[in-house]
């Protein structure tokens, strides 16, 4: 069920400490960080940086190194390639999910408020707890499967055709924006498997090799796995790879249309 | 643990566009539709039924500026519901997916919606002779 409002220990109502602008500062610019600790007992708070922009990279990710790195090294995210591949710095910057490394601070007008992706798990300050929606990746078996003998001494072959099929597929990075922007996975993720799963979900039934592809629709015809998806929309807002997971869900509901009829 | 993992922020900082706020009116309509629709629908019915003085009441009230209100407020509800629950259907055969298309159905919903009301209200003023 559907609860709008955060629990009791998830409100933003501590004291947040604010940094302010370095001395002599060119370009001055707030970050409004979403800070939790499981050390102290105390609620999650924003903390306030302002740094200097004509000493920092152009990117948001540049700015929580910057941050890190020369006024709180306590502040917490992920982080790794900083390229836009690892999916690793998926947060929710100014209100919509995205990665930091490739959204520019440019883009975001006045101060930029920072959290991590929404209604998730907090282990610490920006970092969320991805286990489940892993295990919902896990859930929908996302390899090849086959039941015909592999050929022998080549691979199994796709016409350049059946290959495009998987364009707009497989360069998901599984960063987790679209689920965590998606309200039917907030209010459901216990049973929806939200945009990014169903999106890889597609990627294996649109695959020419896969010969799995009634047993992969039968564990997805359920009310709630697949059919939670309203197409609000929000996921192929939010996805920094500009894939499109609605569109992905409305092929898989066309598909059990067509194997029924 | 020394205590339990806050839940993010969601609703509070979520920055709204156009699809999500087309997708909750759908549903803000729909039960508006049948749950203050039936019982209008229902008073004016068992009013009816009851007695002049009773339907004199009703009458009185579906005729106030608030029972206006209410009116042209549900006819609204009735034509956003409409036009949501068609871009509904034609999104259920694979139709507007693109972001430019799905925004611009979206926003024509509510366009659309607020033209149909005043049509509608203009016609049943025309057909009383208002102009």
């Amino acid at each position: 069920m559907a609860e709008f409002q955060l629990p009791a220990n998830s409100k933003i109502s501590g004291k947040g400490k604010a940094y302010p602008a370095p001395a002599g500062a060119k370009r001055p610019r707030t970050f409004k960080i979403y800070r939790w600790s499981p050390d102290d007992g105390q609620n999650p708070r924003y903390d306030s940086y302002t740094i200097d922009l004509a000493e920092c990279g152009p990117m948001i990710l540049d700015a929580l190194i910057k941050i890190k790195s020369e006024l709180d090294p306590t502040l917490t995210f992920r982080r790794s390639c900083r390229e836009g591949i690892c999916g690793s710095c998926a947060m929710n910057i100014d209100g919509s999910n995205t990665l930091a490394c490739t959204m520019a601070i440019e883009d975001v007008k006045g101060d930029i408020t920072i959290t991590p992706l929404p209604h998730m798990e907090v282990v610490k300050d920006l970092v969320p707890d991805l286990t489940h929606f892993y295990a919902q990746y896990a859930s929908i078996k996302p390899w090849l499967q086959t039941v015909t003998p592999e050929p022998a001494l080549k691979e199994r072959i796709q016409s350049p055709e059946d290959r495009e099929k998987l364009d707009g597929l497989y360069e998901c990075i599984l960063c987790a924006c679209c689920s965590t922007s998606c309200p039917s996975y907030w209010w459901n993720s216990d049973r929806f498997l939200g945009p990014a799963i169903l999106l890889q979900a597609y990627r294996w039934l649109a695959d020419s090799r896969d010969e799995y592809t009634g047993e992969r629709l039968d564990a997805l015809e359920d009310p709630f796995r697949l059919y939670r998806c309203h197409t609000i929309m929000n996921c192929a807002n939010v996805c920094p790879k500009g894939l499109n997971p609605a569109k992905s869900i409305a092929e898989i509901k066309k598909m059990m249309v067509a194997r029924a009829v | 643990m020394a205590s339990s993992r806050p839940l993010s922020p969601h609703l509070s900082v979520w920055k709204w566009r156009v699809h999500a706020i087309t997708s909750i009116t759908h549903r803000i309509t729909g039960n508006g539709l049948a749950f203050v629709g039936l019982a209008l629908f229902a008073w004016w019915l068992a009013a009816a039924a009851t007695s002049k003085e009773a339907y004199e009441t009703f009458l009185s009230v579906a005729t106030s500026p608030f029972g206006w209100l209410v009116w042209v407020g549900l006819s609204w509800f009735f034509f956003q519901h409409l036009l949501s629950g068609i871009r509904h259907l034609l999104m259920d055969t694979g139709w507007g997916y693109e972001l430019g298309v799905a925004k611009a159905s979206a926003t024509w919903t509510f366009v659309g919606s607020v033209l149909l009301t005043a049509l509608f209200w203009g016609a049943v003023l025309f057909g009383r002779g208002a102009f």
